[in-house]
């Protein structure tokens, strides 16, 4: 049997009187694919938040490899080989493609072996044409290509990704499921996501997250399935 | 890439030396060796704010520290080789501590502004009522409002004997700030310096890429104080003389005007705007009818309005236009576009 990669145990996040994140508990296998899911304010972001390090956990555990990570920084957590990718698209703007993701590649390999790790991450998304273009004249798409791009060059046992298809076209979000999946081939993935028909696509696990507690897991086509969690979406009382 | 860093670094070198040997022609060299003190101490905050994105309101904190503790330890050693390398290793172990503790505090870009004001300020209060006896460091009294005056100059290590003064001392601090020049453009083109400008652009997400943006920026910070610290003893070596001013709040807003003027996020623009604005300076303190801070107000003011990138860009925008459009600038204005149509 696989690993468990990903393990939290009781996770809680309050902020003031607000419960934004109630006893939760996941576990993930090694390259499984997983996304949560939920309505707006379901908890979903800030439980991603907690895993990377950006936010503390009020109460609960996180563990990742086996190695309690609870507390620690973002930036100790992607040293251990996490690929993150935020809600915001988040690049280094005034630098160029090539640059963005030579940097993510210098984390774990030395400078030249960083350029080469940045070129084949170029070819395989297929960004040699705007190789040398700044990020900030980039369109969205493009973008968070670019950073999808930050978080494979890293080549990561673990990828965390915040609605990885907002604001993209119909083919952009398809290129998008095919990197992804091909992502599952050595690391595993958590997905963040909205769009239900990307997560169809995809056909993996899914959390539903309600009012800060998982609701509930499953394959996405039991989930869709559920009268409980269509209610849940269109905003009736569950 | 190895082949243009080489191609790079000779073409400072040969304009270095061009200036170095020209500018005598024009400016007297007792005037320029003040301009090399402060084109040095530009370049300092040049480095850590244009390519750290770390905005220091207290700059001449760094500065006045090297320059006094050249003069001190000047007193009590009797030569100045060593305290050549204290007025280095003082501001940048000062700044160590208190960039670790800003950085690591995780004190917004707003605050840091603040705090190294508040320090240069302390600095400045605290040399200033230092006068009497009882303030001494070794050898050495404070002196409070009057400073430090009398300390030995520079002179050729080993030799205390042999002073450099003079249009000697014009060449030492020219060729010294063309030291450090390369070393920040080596230090621009290492792994470090490229992580430094990724953290200007995105803190959160070189920090979501594993890199520890706290020790680097704590880093970088200790590397502009310590050539503030370099460019306060060549200022002390200069006047012979070092007081509290050194550290007040009009010296810390010029350095920022300079960097502003010359052009940030460049090397060679913070030395430009130094330069350019401390001969104005000059030029307009020999003479009463309009007081010169009104003018380097004035000078600010117009820059941010109509050539907010700076001096230095703008003239190698002049330059480029002049020796007929290079390639680069149409290849990117090209590729996103074809990008775009290809769906």
């Amino acid at each position: 049997m696989a690993e468990t990669v990903l393990e939290t145990e009781g996770l809680t996040m309050r902020f003031g009187g607000v419960v934004a994140v109630d006893n939760v508990s996941l576990k993930l296998k090694a390259r499984e694919l997983r996304c949560l899911i939920g309505p707006n304010g379901a908890g979903k972001s800030t439980c991603f938040k907690c895993l990377c390090g950006l936010l503390t956990p009020t109460e609960g555990r996180v563990f990742l490899r086996g190695e309690e990570t609870t507390g620690w920084e973002p930036h100790q957590i992607a040293s251990l080989g996490v690929g993150i990718k935020m809600q915001v698209s988040s690049v280094m703007d005034g630098l160029s493609v090539h640059e963005n993701i030579w940097m993510a590649a210098r984390r774990f390999n030395d400078t030249d072996a960083a350029r080469r790790k940045a070129d084949e991450v170029i070819e395989r998304l297929a960004l040699g044409a705007i190789t040398r273009a700044e990020l900030g004249r980039l369109a969205h798409g493009e973008r968070q290509r670019v950073e999808l791009g930050i978080v494979l060059a890293a080549d990561p046992w673990l990828v965390l990704l915040d609605e990885p298809a907002a604001g993209m076209t119909g083919e952009e979000v398809e290129r998008m499921g095919d990197v992804i999946r091909e992502m599952t081939s050595t690391a595993a993935v958590v997905i963040v996501e909205h769009d239900m028909q990307f997560i169809r696509s995809l056909a993996s696990t899914v959390t539903v997250f309600h009012r800060g507690r998982v609701l509930m897991e499953d394959h996405v086509d039991r989930v869709m399935a559920d009268p409980v969690v269509r209610d849940v979406y269109l905003g009736k009382q569950a | 890439m190895v082949g243009a860093a080489h191609k790079d670094f000779a073409l400072i070198v040969i304009l270095g030396v061009v200036l170095i040997l020209g500018l005598p022609l024009m400016v007297d060299t007792h005037v320029l060796t003040l301009l090399i003190a402060y084109g040095m101490l530009a370049l300092s905050l040049g480095l850590i704010w244009g390519f750290g994105g770390v905005l220091c309101f207290g700059q001449a904190a760094f500065f006045g520290l090297g320059a006094y503790t050249f003069a001190v330890a000047g007193i009590n050693f009797n030569e100045s080789t060593l305290p050549l390398i204290l007025a280095v290793l003082v501001p940048a172990g000062f700044a160590l501590v208190l960039g670790a503790l800003m950085f690591y505090g995780r004190l917004g870009d707003v605050y840091l502004a603040v705090i190294t004001l508040v320090v240069s300020l302390i600095l400045f209060r605290w040399i200033n009522s230092t006068a009497g006896p009882d303030y001494t460091i070794g050898a050495a009294r404070l002196g409070g409002f009057n400073g430090i005056p009398g300390f030995p100059i520079l002179n050729v290590p080993g030799r205390p004997d042999l002073m450099i003064w003079g249009e000697t001392l014009y060449f030492v601090a020219a060729v010294s700030l063309l030291i450090v020049f390369l070393l920040v453009t080596w230090l621009l083109r290492s792994s470090f310096g490229r992580i430094a400008v990724g953290i200007r652009e995105n803190e959160e997400r070189v920090s979501l890429l594993g890199f520890d943006i706290r020790a680097r920026k704590t880093v970088l910070f200790a590397i502009g104080a310590a050539i503030a610290g370099l460019a306060g003893a060549f200022y002390a070596t200069w006047a012979e003389v070092v007081t509290p001013t050194l550290f007040s709040l009009q010296q810390s807003a010029e350095i920022i005007i300079w960097c502003i003027v010359g052009g940030l996020g460049t090397r060679f623009g913070p030395i430009l705007g130094a330069g350019v604005l401390a001969y104005l300076k000059f030029a307009l303190g020999q003479q009463n009818m309009i007081d010169n801070m009104f003018v380097l107000g004035l000078v600010l003011v117009l820059f941010v309005l109509f050539l907010p990138r700076g001096l230095a860009p703008e003239l190698a925008r002049g330059w480029h236009w002049i020796t007929g459009a290079r390639r680069k600038p149409t290849r990117r204005n090209h590729a996103p576009r074809a990008e775009v149509s290809n769906g």
